[in-house]
């Protein structure tokens, strides 16, 4: 299996190494390494996207909200009875002073969300409510919200289950869980489940926490300087890429860090201030959104096809149940691993509820999406719902808010590039733990992750988005089969700390230090 | 009873003059000690790449031991050296609000602190560390030129 697995991987990267020499091919190279791409992925994507029986629903879909509505009710609603918790431990009011220097639950949290916070926001709901049309958004919120209780799940057990080296590093996240849970419980099979998890983890690095983001970021660019072959976008990030994760230019990871929030900070801004100046259209946008949820509003697939790309694009942009997040937030020094997983319940509120409703609300109200007037539906083009410049992912954001104010598509555009590049910085981070899971810690291995990572950046750059969509969410939802099975197994041992943690922050065993 | 006067140290040249200072003041009060700080620039806040975050407790404990060996441990051999009794502590945080947090702590009767080594433009318009301390400590500090 690992033979035929770095096979497959090799062959994909050599692809893209003789790049530049097949250009003057007949078929151009993005042409090329679309159809090859296309061509060797395409099995596994139908399988992870394949409908139910009878419907037209995905199965994978239905698993990701069945096991985010268990975990709701079998914590109790902890996304809402622990929120304002969460706030506390965020703002340090619960942190021991003793322990200043560590990683702070501040910082876990904002290294998790510039992980997820980012193309799945911008381009992804694009993507959802041009599709699925407004009423994905109301889906999409629904799905955070219960997505929420799965963050809480996998991020307790990420920290709980983490392996501390002698020399005092950490690495922690669903693989390590799964077979330490599994041997504490006496179940069998719990190495063989993480191994499987580390392989999609790898796969799903490779797709949405890369390819994903090079392809966007390429189509953000190609945008605005006009169009010019993908595969060069794909070189220059590459390196660049290449500077940080191997040659170690932590100063370019640490700028873009610093930058990304403010740019976040900044697109929620620019949002608000676009639903301020049409207000009067915030009540029509929510109507539509609530009507389109449960009819669909003449969108292929009435409601059900709303249903599903609520569903899909926010499990794609908040990533809970997937796993990731639980590598992430892993490296937080705690004695209380619940408090980490209360900590983490924030992040799919922030991605989902707050800043891809944002995006969505901006689509709507600034009229992206066309409608019928004669019978009040969207007028559709194929599958898609026509939009006034004929625009779909990210263009269709950044439409958006270029209608409002004309030279925000530019600034848009930076914090694509920026967003693409500190996802990719965070996924090529768990796509490593994941491959020295399997291979073993050591510089080599790494080394041959990382060059294969940066090869990858390119194919994604070169790509056209179908093929790269599809290939990348089916790689990450297959991370969340294997997560979400053994989470099943799992959640008994999150109940156990949550109770007890539960019952000594009542009993004020566990104290305030501030606040 | 034991007095407890606070040295805040920086690892920059001023520290001499600061010990020399706080020598000085034992020297005068019967029953003395000297609490020499030494605080790791550090804030909760921070944005962090998942690799920094894996490898913060490391390099905390880094950071602890190399302020230890190149500030404190010379600073105590010195005071020891002229008979004073005092301990050494590092801590993470903001300069201004560790110093007062151990000032406070050790019910401490004053700070003794260096004057601003580097007078930058951050330092201009938010004012220095030691600014800071001198607006919001809670205890008399002593500045050294």
């Amino acid at each position: 299996m690992r033979k035929i697995f770095i096979a497959l991987l090799v062959q994909i990267a050599a692809i893209a190494a003789v790049g530049p020499a097949l250009a003057q091919e007949a078929m151009s190279l993005d042409a090329q390494v679309n159809q090859t791409f296309a061509a060797v992925t395409g099995p596994f994507v139908s399988f992870i996207f394949a409908p139910i029986p009878g419907t037209s629903f995905p199965w994978i879909v239905m698993w990701l909200v069945i096991a985010a509505s268990i975990f709701t009710i079998y914590f109790g609603f902890v996304q809402f009875r622990f929120f304002g918790h969460a706030i506390s431990l965020v703002k340090g009011d619960y942190s021991d002073p003793n322990d200043a220097g560590e990683v702070s639950h501040f910082q876990a949290l904002a290294t998790a969300l510039s992980g997820t916070v980012g193309l799945g926001n911008i381009a992804g709901v694009a993507v959802a409510v041009g599709i699925g049309g407004p009423g994905a958004t109301f889906w999409m919120i629904l799905a955070g919200l219960l997505g929420m209780a799965s963050k809480f799940t996998e991020c307790t057990l990420g920290v709980k289950y983490r392996n501390e080296y002698e020399d005092g590093t950490v690495s922690g996240g669903p693989m390590y869980y799964i077979s330490k849970g599994f041997k504490q419980l006496g179940i069998p099979g719990g190495k063989p489940l993480a191994i499987l998890f580390s392989i999609f983890c790898i796969l799903g690095a490779l797709g949405g926490g890369n390819m994903f983001q090079a392809n966007q970021a390429h189509a953000q660019i190609s945008g605005i300087v006009g169009e010019y072959p993908g595969w060069i976008t794909g070189v220059v990030f590459a390196v660049v890429v290449f500077a940080v994760i191997v040659g170690g230019m932590k100063s370019i990871a640490r700028v873009t860090e610093k930058v990304v929030p403010f740019m976040g900070i900044m697109y929620v801004a620019a949002a608000i201030i676009i639903l301020a100046v049409n207000y009067d259209q915030i009540g029509w946008a929510f109507g539509q959104i609530f009507e389109g949820a449960f009819t669909g509003l003449g969108v292929a697939g009435g409601f059900v096809g709303a249903l599903i790309q609520g569903f899909k694009r926010a499990a794609f942009s908040n990533e809970a149940g997937v796993g990731s997040a639980a590598i992430a937030h892993s490296a937080v020094r705690t004695k209380e691993p619940i408090t980490e997983g209360v900590v983490s319940l924030l992040e799919p509120f922030i991605d989902t509820v707050v800043i891809c409703t944002m995006t969505a609300l901006v689509i709507i109200i600034t009229g992206q999406l066309i409608v019928d007037p004669a019978t009040g539906d969207y007028m559709m083009n194929g599958s898609m719902i026509a939009t006034v410049g004929g625009t779909s992912g990210v263009a269709l954001t950044s439409a958006a808010f270029g209608s409002a104010v004309s030279w925000f598509p530019y600034v848009l555009a930076i914090a694509v590039i920026l967003f693409a590049f500190s996802t990719m910085i965070s996924w090529s981070y768990y796509g490593l733990k994941a491959w020295t899971y399997l291979f073993g810690e050591g510089k080599t291995t790494e080394l041959i992750f990382k060059l294969i990572f940066c090869a990858f950046v390119i194919i994604g750059a070169a790509a056209s988005l179908g093929p790269v969509i599809d290939f990348s969410d089916a790689a990450i939802f297959a991370m969340a089969v294997v997560n979400i099975f053994a989470l099943y197994f799992l959640m008994k041992l999150v109940k156990q700390e949550f109770y007890s943690y539960r019952e000594r922050l009542a009993s004020g065993e566990i104290k305030k230090f501030k606040g | 009873m034991t007095t407890t006067l606070v040295i805040g140290l920086d690892g920059h040249e001023s520290g001499e003059r600061v010990l020399d200072y706080g020598k000085r003041m034992a020297g005068l009060i019967k029953d003395s000690e000297l609490l020499v700080v030494y605080v790791v620039e550090w804030s909760p806040y921070s944005f962090q790449t998942p690799e920094e975050n894996a490898q913060r407790h490391k390099r905390r404990d880094e950071e602890i031991s190399l302020a230890t060996e190149r500030v404190i441990d010379p600073a105590l051999a010195k005071l020891k050296e002229a008979g004073v009794n005092a301990r050494g502590v590092v801590r993470h945080g903001h300069v201004a609000d560790i110093l007062n947090a151990v000032a406070k702590e050790e019910g401490a009767e004053q700070i003794i602190v260096g004057r601003a080594s580097n007078q930058g433009l951050v330092d201009r318009l938010f004012g220095s560390s030691t600014s800071t301390l001198v607006m919001s400590a809670h205890v008399p500090v002593t500045v050294i030129g």
